[in-house]
This record gives structure tokens, sequence and C-alpha cells, in this order.
């Protein structure tokens, strides 16, 4: 787990770098899932047969993104030190979290089923046949 | 506070180990309700969390920097997090490819419709620039979009309490509303909530499926990226 643990830290790592370095508009965790991503390519390629880069990898950062809700609440908690603009501009701020959420929750999975259609890239198992 | 000012209380309270504590105590109470109701959408772990620690903050009399000090090891891990989205994306790297022409198109304007909407009816309400400009990025994982408020003069610590508001409201309406419009396609739902609602909207779909919860995790990844790129030029637009 440490080792799997490292990898993903030494993603990020690089990731930061690689942003920082080439003052790129891009975070460095994201940068860093690209490399991981690479990494996993890499492994299956030459197929390493060191369980740190297989399966415990897999569980491993399986078990951060089971747990994705915990890793918020410290931001969350936050909202203590804001109360009073909250509070000033409460209304027309639930109003545009409120619409604007629902508005592109909406505007992009109609943009993905029409485009998915007409690429025909609609996938069998996809749609109906998963859901529990 | 007379009943906290034993030696102690004063100990603790100062230390990482008592808030940290705290903060996974409140998440596994949290997960546990969350659990029991059947996952229903209302009963958010992170809503539950968020409101029972803000409240032991304030009967406790502790500040939010105090609590944060103890409450920053499991801020770090958002992160190696995104990093770990990697994993399920390699996993279904098969079923992603083949939908490469509807993700692209859905997160552009999906991205754009984010931060547009946002911005404007804010603007309707009055409210001052330096609010919008931490409103813009609410669609954006809490780090990302701390960064680019900062970049543009917004108050990044405003953008993390909106960035979490958006993802709670998305992650409680999601299942409702594609139900009521009859999608049925996992991955177009996935990516729907992950481009709209970040980490906390992701982690709803995982609870529902898992190749939605897929889709969400890249939708969210590429939208900290195409919002980076695109936000500055069309917040400068909007404030005009």
């Amino acid at each position: 787990m440490i080792i799997s643990l490292t990898v993903i830290l030494l993603c990020q790592l690089l990731g930061e770098v690689v942003a920082r370095g080439f003052e790129w508009p891009l975070p460095g965790p994201v940068l860093g899932m690209v490399f991981l991503l690479f990494f996993l390519g890499l492994r299956d390629r030459i197929g390493m047969r060191v369980p740190e880069f297989g399966k415990t990898l897999d569980s491993t950062g399986k078990g951060l993104l089971a747990h994705l809700s915990l890793l918020f609440i410290p931001a969350g908690v936050g909202v203590v030190q804001h109360l009073d603009v909250l509070a000033q501009h409460g209304l027309g701020l639930a109003v545009a979290l409120v619409a604007s959420t629902l508005v592109t929750l909406i505007v992009t999975v109609v943009t993905f089923v029409v485009a998915s259609r007409l690429t025909g890239s609609a996938v069998e198992g996809a749609g109906e046949d998963r859901a529990p | 506070m007379n009943e906290f000012s034993f030696p102690l209380w004063a100990y603790l309270s100062q230390t990482p180990l008592l808030w940290l504590t705290v903060t996974l105590v409140a998440y596994v109470a949290a997960d546990r309700i969350s659990l029991a109701s059947r996952r229903n959408p209302l009963c958010n772990p992170v809503l539950i969390a968020v409101a029972v620690i803000a409240l032991v903050l304030w009967g406790t009399g502790t500040s939010y920097p105090v609590y944060f000090e103890g409450a920053k090891f499991v801020h770090f891990l958002l992160g190696p997090a995104t990093v770990a989205l990697a994993i399920p994306l390699y996993e279904n790297r098969r079923i992603v490819l083949r939908a490469i022409a509807p993700m692209v198109l859905a997160l552009v304007v999906g991205s754009v419709t984010a931060i547009v909407s946002a911005v404007a009816i804010a603007k309707l309400f009055g409210i001052p620039n330096t609010v919008l400009i931490s409103l813009a990025p609410k669609s954006v994982t809490a780090p990302v979009g701390m960064g680019i408020a900062e970049m543009l003069g917004g108050d990044p610590a405003l953008t993390a309490i909106l960035v979490i508001l958006t993802g709670v409201i998305g992650a409680i309406t999601v299942t409702p509303l594609m139900n009521a419009l009859r999608m049925k396609d996992w991955r177009a739902r996935g990516f729907a909530v992950g481009l709209a609602s970040h980490g906390i909207g992701t982690a709803r779909a995982f609870q529902v499926n898992s190749l939605a919860g897929t889709f969400a995790g890249i939708a969210m990844g590429l939208n900290a990226l195409v919002t980076a790129l695109l936000l500055p030029m069309v917040l400068g637009k909007l404030l005009e």
C-alpha cells in the first residue's frame, strides 16, 4: 500500500512540477492523473510483476475514491467563515447555484446523448442493462 | 464557556488529533445515515458532516483555522484522489475511447454553460464582481477552482464554499432529474454530474453505478482543465 501511495504521490508531484515549470494553466493533480494513466498503460505493456503496481495500486486508488465525500468536508466546514457574505447575497447566490447546476446538468446530458447518437458511439450495455 | 476551560480541553482543542478525529467520526456517522436512508440523495454525507462539525465548532468556540490544522490531512488527500481517478479510467478505457466524440462536445458546451449561467444569474441580483469571480469556477473541483479564483482576483475561501454547495446541489438533484428526463445512458448521466458537480457529484455517481462514476471522474478532470483555460476569456466578456 505504501508503494502504491508513493506511485500516486510521484505522479502528482510530477504533475505539479511540469504544470508550474512550464507555467501551464493546468492543475497539477489533473496532469498527475494523466501521468498515472501512462504508468498503468506501461505497466500492462511490459507486464511488470510487482504486486504493488497491480492489484494493490488499484485497491489503494479505489479506496481513496470510495470515500471521496470525506475529502470535501474540511473545505466545506469553511462555510462558518463566510456566513456574512452568504447572508448578504444569500438569495442571489442560492438561485444562481441551483439554477446553474440544473441547467448545466441538463445541457451536458442532452449534448452527450445527442452527440452519442449522431456519431454512432452509443454502447450496448451502457444503458438500461446496467440499471441496478 | 466555563465547562470547556479544563487544561485537558485547552490542550486537546489545539491539537490536530482532535479535529482530525472529529472530521472522521462525523463522516462515518454521516455515511451511516446516508446508507440507512438507502443512499437517499437528500441525506448527502458531505452536507450532514459539515453541518455537524460546524455546530461542534460553534458550540466549543473553536475557530476555523484551528479546526483546519487537524482537518488539513484529509484535505490534502483531494490531490492524490484526483490522480487516482486514472485507475477506473484505465479499467474502462475501451468504453471511454468509444465515447470520445460525445465527451468532447458535452465537455465544451457544459463547461461554458456552467460558467455563463451562474455568473449571469448572480449578476441579475446585483452581486458584486469579487463575489462573481469567486462564483465563476463553482463547478470545478475545489483545489482547482480556488486556484482559478485567486488568479483572477476572487476570494478562494469563498470559492471553496460555493464549489462545495454546487457539489451538494448536483449530488442531490441528479438522480431525480435524470430519471424525470428518462436518461438511461449511465455514461451521459455520470458525465453530466461530474462536469456540473465535480468530486461530490462523482462520489454520488459511484454510489449509483460504477460506469456512471467513471464518466463522472473523467468529466471532473477534463472540466478542471477546460475551465482553467476558458474561464479567464469567458469571464472577461461577462463582467464588462
